[in-house]
């Protein structure tokens, strides 16, 4: 075994590469690619730029061609046609092992023959690392995770969420150009995971000047937390690509407004607008508002914070209103049900959509 | 009639409560046939062929006498005969299942791992149609193939690289073992490469791997348990074999099970035939203690 004593020679590719100069190349670019699996269309002429340093969200419903197109770039399943490029290299054609992107599974894939501190250190002994210097850097990497003292234990004796950082680390101790994300914490329980969402935030903001990180989730709330670009998946194609901010605030159909937080759907003079559920208003006793409409309130869902309400409006269509319980107990909540409220927004915060049809006739 | 019925169905009732209450009930009742087999059966045979390894036979009236005594196991190690034969026996088994093992792990992992859907199917059946027939036939089939005129020879003459003499050799027995235990050990080195989830051999090519890397530090370690089963089976299958070499082998290749055979049924001396069957016992005692120091049974 090359690794045995002390004799062996470190490569120099443990360093990365000097980065090239900011907007040049992007991270990643992937052009026109396309890949069916027998009938099914996984992913459809898709285009992506990904900037370097980024958190950049490929975020879409299961089936959307979110996994497809991580897979497509770390190479594990080839494109029908199309090119991948990392930071200006075309690497359609290369095998896994020989492009600069690491990978964080799904299930996580550590060894389970291997320790841990073996396991986050197989990369680097697969590239001629010598033992001592690479248990340094693999125990340096799990200090990063914090998960300084388990480097002897075996994956299955750690927890969901220890798994998890182990192959962050594992990944991370290679400094790949592109660290690829593939719903890394969709195993893990809800605390867990809002915890892990702002700890990789923190590893990241602290890399992002090596690394970029491209991140594949069906949680917007994760994908609002986190990125600071999104691509919204449906069925294998991108329907908008933006800040969480412009995705939320400016979604730019109907799938986006649906997918990415709850939105109401309004139909006025053949045109479609959508409002979040948290910008109507419920008017009080006294308050008067020219548009407001009303209607009856149908279900009341208490979430603590805040409560739901499902009104419908007379005539019109049902709407979900988000409230916050700022004076208002459960109980006080709970009394709304069949009550007639009116309800109102401002005008700004009913965004105007494209339908599929406009879509297609303006391209 | 119907207040009967009910009492049945209450009885029966009762039974299957006490049975849920108590798991150890329900243990006994699933073990106590096979428990039964396993010690009346398949112990106490062995108990008696230890025993009676240790007695000797008469040599004028051919009577058993219950004297205990080592002659036997002394007689294995003095003679040389035997040695030859013990050792012959183990080595054709180690080889035959290092054949296999080579055999077997690049056949799985092209079935398990390349071959679409329908070809692995009938890759599957084609592993297992060899043992819809009869062992002897498939013995037979080979001294046909690899007799002096037969079939190897008439195709390698015609090829023109000249006729081989491997018919009625030692050669013969280890190529008809290797083919007649290949199944054994494709069979559990196939579920082993199916357990192994798709994400570790991605994750490793991901890290820089390359195929052979992969193969060596992340597949083999995960399969080694599959290969020993493969290997228990193919290696003790051949040690306890007699027929084959009879059939198809040499005038210098009779096995452990030949010499038993012989002295059951010619020298009529069962002792120093249970003797004798005892070595491929402690053989396979001391080859599954060596697995076990391997890791082989530690993803059990």
């Amino acid at each position: 075994m090359a690794s045995g004593g002390g004799t062996t020679i470190d490569a120099p590719s443990s360093t990365p590469p000097p980065l090239s100069p900011v907007g040049v190349d992007a991270a990643v670019r992937i052009s026109g690619v396309r890949k069916t699996y027998g009938d099914v269309v996984a992913v459809d002429n898709l285009s992506l730029a990904v900037d370097a340093g980024e958190f950049f969200t490929l975020l879409g419903p299961s089936g959307s061609g979110k996994t497809t197109t991580l897979r497509v770039i770390a190479g594990f399943e080839p494109a029908d046609c199309g090119s991948v490029e990392l930071h200006g290299v075309d690497v359609t054609r290369s095998p896994p092992f020989q492009r600069p992107v690491n990978t964080v599974f799904q299930d996580y894939a550590l060894f389970p023959h291997m320790s841990v501190i073996d396991n986050v250190a197989y990369g680097l002994r697969v590239r001629g690392v010598g033992k001592r210097q690479r248990h340094a850097q693999a125990a340096e990497a799990l200090k990063m995770v914090r998960l300084p003292d388990i480097g002897q234990r075996r994956p299955l004796q750690l927890s969901g969420g220890q798994r998890q950082r182990v192959a962050l680390a594992r990944a991370l101790v290679n400094r790949p150009r592109v660290l690829l994300l593939d719903e890394p914490l969709g195993a893990l329980d809800l605390k867990l995971r809002q915890e892990m969402q702002l700890e990789l935030k923190a590893i990241q903001r602290e890399l992002s000047e090596r690394i970029t990180f491209l991140y594949v989730t069906h949680d917007q709330d994760e994908a609002l937390t986190m990125s600071d670009r999104i691509a919204v998946f449906c069925d294998g194609r991108i329907e908008q690509v933006g800040t969480p901010g412009e995705v939320y605030e400016h979604p730019a159909n109907e799938f986006v407004a649906g997918f990415v937080g709850t939105s109401n759907v309004i139909k006025r003079d053949g045109r479609t607008y959508t409002v979040r559920p948290e910008k109507i208003r419920m008017l009080g006793h006294g308050e008067s508002d020219a548009a407001a409409m009303e209607g009856t309130v149908r279900e009341v869902a208490y979430l603590g914070p805040v409560t739901r309400y499902v009104v419908e409006l007379d005539g019109a269509e049902t709407l979900v209103v988000l409230r916050q319980n700022i004076d208002t107990s459960a109980m006080q909540a709970s009394e709304q049900r069949g009550r007639r409220v009116r309800l109102a927004w401002r005008a700004e915060d009913a965004r105007l959509l494209e339908t599929k049809e406009q879509e297609a006739g303006n391209t | 009639m119907t207040a009967a019925l009910a009492a049945g169905r209450a009885a029966r009732m009762r039974v299957s409560a006490a049975l849920f209450r108590r798991p150890w009930m329900r243990a006994v009742l699933l073990l106590s046939g096979p428990g039964a087999w396993f010690f009346l059966i398949y112990l106490a045979a062995l108990v008696v062929l230890f025993i009676s390894a240790l007695w000797s036979v008469e040599p004028f009236t051919g009577k058993l006498v219950h004297h205990w005594t080592l002659d036997n196991f002394k007689a294995l190690v003095n003679v040389s005969t035997y040695r030859t034969i013990a050792l012959r026996t183990i080595a054709i088994a180690a080889a035959v299942t290092v054949t296999d093992v080579v055999l077997a792990v690049p056949f799985a992992l092209f079935a398990v791992r390349i071959a679409p859907q329908r070809l692995r199917a009938v890759l599957f059946v084609a592993v297992l149609i060899p043992l819809w027939s009869s062992y002897l036939v498939r013995v037979y089939v080979w001294r046909l193939i690899l007799s002096k005129d037969g079939v190897l020879n008439w195709v390698l003459e015609k090829v023109g690289l000249g006729a081989v003499n491997v018919g009625y050799s030692n050669w013969a027995v280890w190529i008809v073992f290797s083919y007649i235990w290949l199944p054994f050990m494709i069979l559990p080195v196939w579920a082993a490469i199916e357990r192994v989830p798709d994400s570790f051999i991605e994750a490793s090519a991901d890290l820089g791997a390359r195929g052979w890397r992969t193969f060596r530090s992340v597949l083999l370690p995960l399969i080694l348990p599959g290969i020993a089963a493969g290997s228990i089976f193919t290696f003790s299958l051949t040690l306890g074999d007699f027929i084959t070499p009879t059939l198809v082998g040499g005038a210098g290749s009779d096995f452990i099970g030949n010499v038993v055979y012989d002295n059951v049924g010619i020298a009529n001396n069962i002792p120093f035939a249970a003797a004798f069957a005892t070595v491929p016992l402690a053989v396979m005692a001391v080859y599954l203690l060596l697995v076990r120091r391997l890791g082989a049974f530690e993803a059990l």
